[in-house]
């Protein structure tokens, strides 16, 4: 019995001074500020700073070779949180949320074949440019929801990705991800959008989409210097005038539409509650 | 005696009995002809007509542009209706010279006879070059490239591949039986041209009879016919070379590493037409075949002609078509619509009724191992599919996903009908895309 | 609606004619043979334990599903495999609570917590029998006697052959004289055992049927049963008064059914041939060794799960060499 406590705790012992030698001998210096910042930051290592991870990123600003501002997933709060522990000014930056600019789902807009295969918009992309008629419409197959770190994209059931306003952070994969570039991040606190990405002439995007622009400039008309038309197709302009939410309701083919009266048809995310804006 | 062959590889339904024993028939001219700019590797032609001009058979429509480029003729002589994109069997629309054809086939009146036998190397690979001669295996790399290795390379062994392993294709099979010679003048003119003493064809066993004659038209020559095994993908070219010659192709290397050059039979026969006759290439034999067609056919088309064409000619549809194939059914490509033209690619066109097609829907994989057993580059498609899905694409990279010959072997084998030759393109397209960004 | 209702997709554009649910259907169909001897010695007790371990393992998987908010999939037929899979692996007298329990933790535990078909690192079975027989070791340790249907025989408690083993080694350092006299009796089937392992000529003619539809290979079994006959035929050669002969240790326990039907499931074993040629290896030898030296009287089931835990390590070192592979420097 002696013996057996003896030898165990020996062994305990002689394991506890190596121990405690090896973490004063090979101990690695480490700025305190960096650990302060890991704290802050949101640990999602989605990249959208451009360093691999969130403590790349914090190295990086404790060795003053990174600005405080990069991180966009924790907000203006974040930003002034890294700024206070670095001891600099905190610079406002408006938080950019992204949108899918297409509301073209299986009932609305025509498919251009079957698909077969991947369950990837950038995998049926390739197979004939994609098995939606519209060359820029969204393909629903769900890329982008699942790549997104923050669950801020769902899939309607007529296969349609919707981005919640509230639960996205900016941090850019959804657009980097999808091979229709029909993702656009714009200024949180914009609401109206031109939810097309066509730029095929009016009468032929109508044939395929119910809900495709079709470049009548009614908007233009209606509020000018909120939407500007390009190539056959409408887009509002950020920040959103006040102007803007007129042309809502003239629009003929509804592809326009204000967020805070309701997201896309099919997706289950609440109305997003306006910040009141400086406009 | 036992048959050469290469490890993995399967059996799928042979399906030749419809069209091999058919005669090739000669497809009439079609209403329009459409001459895409793009109908090979390399840099695609570049139109050099305009509307309205009058052209003639075998005149240049589109210029090469680059090395690695061959130009692009017309298939028969009449106007130029529109220079303009047009459907292509890649499923998007490009460049295309569209050709109304006047009746009358006259051919360019610079048409020059040579003999190969007095023409140095070059001049051959010229000739060859000019008549827009690409490999009529379906891959449609230039020929004249594949005949111009570089320095350091030594080449001393012509392979002609007369295997035509994918289903349902009968068009290499009928013509090795009823243009021999043709075939045998084409090899000999490569053989000058690449200054090699050996040359091998294999073929599959299940062509007898293609054996037996090109044998007999070979006796006396240093061309020696090998029947290979009958397996999927016996004409692959690593394999094929593999079988032959035992050696194998470096990863991501060619077969000039192993001293080898390949080329189809037909591309040996348009390579006769074009230094011999100086006829550019215009037409090949295609073989229009599947469930969903009244009578397979083995039909000797012009480039340009709309698969609508062929399908008229071959006595039409026997059911609404769910399916269209440009190339065989492992590897081919499924089209948009019966208004693609033919290219110098088109080996068959096969069409398959809604009953036909194998609609599965993907479920969890296995673990079965059949992938593995079958593949013939020995890589493991679950484990490399796997990866690319999650991203892991260096680990994709390490498990060999660049050595995929994309043959279809492990997605037709695969149990739970999971889209493995998709998952490894897909990942393949992501090695090369981080690759460049280095 | 679509502009055309031509379906597109990646080659390859056909497909072989088996699919997942056709390779489950097969197993079963391969298993019927060891379930109607098993009936035929044991009588209705054994097919109470098949049923509900069959449509335990059917609901549970159906309940995990839904409970998951996943679509269902049993209709692929892998529950209902794993349950009579799980049946054969019980003593055959065993009480229906014992049976359901099995089920609940093959399915549950073995296979729906990895996210359901193809997830699991272990056989669901096999866990299932573990988990049983540490958590109720007098159920799962009852044998009875065959009873064969209509002999007037009535069932009695007795040992396997192996317990016997197992039991006379530990006691007299011998073997009992008249253990490997009665061959003919292991092969058919009349001894004491679990349902299903008693038998070798029902599960051999399963087998047979597999390996005819190209569902099973040869790699597994032979390597498994190849290195058993080995090394226990080593011992056996050493002290036949100890150790047993080989065919011995074919013919009694689970080594039939594991070699054949446990250590080949796909999913948790190698996916290269080399790979499950060492696999088959291990299994045999871990067998071997835990029957003549461990604690237990039988070590199949885990000798099974220990190579279950290594299989994503010998695929790792198993890999084939890739076509034209240059070695690199």
């Amino acid at each position: 019995m002696l013996a057996a406590v003896l030898s165990l705790g020996g062994i305990g012992l002689t394991a506890a001074v190596a121990l405690g030698f090896a973490a004063k001998k090979f101990a690695v210096e480490v700025d305190p500020r960096e650990l302060a910042l890991l704290e802050v930051l949101s640990g999602a290592n989605c990249g959208a700073c451009g360093y691999p991870g969130c403590a790349a990123y914090a190295k990086a600003v404790a060795k003053g070779e990174a600005a405080a501002s990069l991180c966009p997933t924790g907000g203006q709060a974040t930003i002034e949180q890294i700024a206070h522990i670095m001891g600099v000014a905190a610079v406002a930056a408006e938080p950019q949320v992204a949108v899918v600019l297409c509301q073209g789902d299986s009932a609305r807009a025509k498919a251009k074949y079957h698909y077969l295969g991947l369950h990837d918009c950038n995998a049926a992309q390739k197979i004939a440019d994609g098995p939606k008629e519209c060359p820029g419409g969204c393909l629903g197959l769900g890329t982008c929801a699942r790549v997104c770190p923050f669950g801020a994209i769902e899939m309607t059931a007529q296969g349609l990705a919707v981005i919640s306003r509230e639960k996205c952070t900016g941090c850019r994969k959804c657009v980097a991800a999808c091979p229709r570039q029909v993702i656009a991040m714009t200024p949180l606190g914009a609401t109206v959008h031109v939810l097309c990405n066509s730029h095929d002439k009016g009468a032929v995007a109508r044939k395929y989409c119910q809900l495709a622009c079709i470049a009548c400039h009614i908007c233009v008309k209606t509020a000018p210097g909120a939407y500007v038309v390009e190539n056959n197709l409408a887009r509002a302009l950020y920040p959103n005038p006040k102007e803007a939410v007129a042309a809502v309701g003239k629009c003929p083919t509804k592809c326009i539409r204000d967020f805070s009266d309701g997201y896309p048809e099919g997706s289950t995310f609440a109305p997003p509650v306006v910040k009141a804006a400086d406009a | 005696m036992k048959l050469k062959t290469f490890p993995g590889g399967l059996h799928p339904p042979d399906n030749k009995q419809w069209s091999a024993h058919k005669p090739i028939e000669t497809c009439a001219l079609p209403e329009e002809l459409t001459i895409q700019l793009a109908q090979h590797i390399g840099a695609p032609a570049e139109a050099c007509v305009q509307k309205g001009e009058r052209v003639k058979r075998g005149q240049v429509v589109g210029q090469a542009k680059g090395f690695v480029s061959v130009p692009v003729h017309a298939s028969s002589s009449g106007e130029v209706v529109a220079v303009e994109p047009r459907p292509h069997p890649s499923g998007r629309r490009l460049p295309a010279v569209v050709i109304r054809p006047d009746g009358e086939d006259a051919w360019i009146e610079d048409l020059t006879a040579a003999d190969p036998h007095s023409l140095a190397p070059d001049a051959l690979r010229e000739r060859i070059r000019a008549a827009g001669v690409v490999g009529l295996g379906g891959a449609t790399f230039p020929t004249h490239v594949k005949l111009s290795p570089p320095e350091g390379k030594k080449i001393d062994t012509l392979i002609v591949n007369g295997v035509e392993c994918e289903p349902y294709l009968s068009a290499d099979h009928r013509l090795m039986l009823e243009e021999p010679e043709r075939v045998l003048d084409g090899i000999a003119i490569l053989q000058r041209a690449l200054g090699v003493a050996r040359a091998l064809i294999g073929i599959e066993a299940n062509k007898p009879d293609a054996i037996a004659l090109m044998r007999k038209i070979c006796a006396g020559s240093a061309i020696e016919v090998v029947p290979l095994q009958v397996k999927y993908p016996q004409g692959a070219e690593k394999q094929l070379i593999l079988a032959l010659t035992g050696r194998e192709v470096p990863s991501g290397g060619l077969p000039m590493d192993v001293g080898v050059v390949v080329q189809n039979v037909g591309t040996a026969a348009a390579v006769a037409d074009a230094v011999r006759r100086g006829q550019p290439l215009i037409e090949r034999i295609a073989t229009v075949a599947g469930p969903g067609i009244k009578e397979p056919k083995n039909l000797r088309v012009r480039v340009g002609t709309p698969l609508a064409h062929l399908v008229t000619c071959c006595g039409g549809l026997s059911g609404e078509p769910a399916k269209i194939i440009m190339g065989g059914p492992m590897m081919g490509a499924a089209q948009l619509g019966l208004d693609v033209p033919v290219t110098r690619g088109t080996s068959g066109l096969l069409l398959f009724r809604e009953q036909d097609l194998p609609l599965r829907l993907e479920s969890p994989c296995i673990r079965c191992g059949r992938c593995v057993r079958v593949c013939p580059a020995r890589i493991v498609p679950t484990a490399i599919a796997a990866c690319g899905r999650r991203d892991l694409i260096e680990e994709a990279a390490d498990l060999g996903a660049m050595d995929c010959i994309e043959c279809g072997c492990c997605t037709y084998t695969c149990p739970a009908a999971i889209p493995l030759v998709q998952a490894i393109r897909q990942a393949k397209g992501a090695i090369l895309a981080q690759r460049r960004k280095i | 609606m679509a502009t055309s209702s031509l379906y597109l997709s990646s080659s390859p554009h056909i497909r072989a004619e088996q699919d997942s649910a056709q390779i489950m259907r097969a197993v079963i169909y391969a298993l019927l043979p060891a379930c109607a001897v098993s009936v035929y010695f044991f009588g209705p007790p054994a097919l109470m334990v098949l049923i509900v371990a069959t449509a335990g393992c059917v609901s549970c998987e159906w309940l995990c599903q839904r409970a998951m908010g996943r679509p269902s999939t049993v209709a692929d037929g892998s529950a209902a495999l794993t349950g009579i899979l799980l049946a054969l692996n019980l003593p055959p007298h065993s009480p229906w609570w014992l049976a359901l329990i099995g089920a609940a933790v093959a399915i549950g535990i073995g296979k729906q917590v990895y996210g359901g078909l193809g997830g699991n690192p272990f056989n669901p079975a096999l866990v299932a029998r573990v988990v049983l027989l540490i958590s109720f070791p007098v159920q799962m340790t009852t044998w009875h006697g065959p009873a064969p249907l209509l002999s007037g025989v009535d069932a009695v408690t007795t040992a396997t052959p192996l317990g016997e083993m197992k039991t006379a080694v530990m006691l007299t350092g011998q073997l009992p004289p008249d253990l490997q006299g009665r061959f003919g009796d292991y092969f058919l089937g009349h001894m004491a055992g679990s349902l299903g392992e008693v038998s070798a000529a029902a599960l051999l003619l399963g087998a047979l049927y597999l390996f005819w539809k190209n569902i099973l290979t040869w790699h597994i079994p032979v390597s498994y049963l190849g290195t058993v006959i080995l090394v226990a035929g080593l011992f056996w050669w050493i002290d036949p008064t100890r150790y047993p002969n080989p065919l011995f240790h074919l013919l009694t326990g689970g080594l039939m059914l594991g070699a054949l039907y446990m250590a080949t499931d796909m999913v948790t074993s190698p996916v290269t041939g080399r790979g499950m040629l060492i696999f088959g290896v291990g299994c045999g030898l871990l067998t071997v060794l835990i029957r003549l030296f461990g604690g237990y009287p039988e070590g199949v089931s885990f000798a099974i799960l220990l190579m279950n835990a290594a299989t994503p390590l010998i695929d790792r070192f198993s890999k084939p060499k890739k076509f034209g592979y240059v070695a690199p420097g």
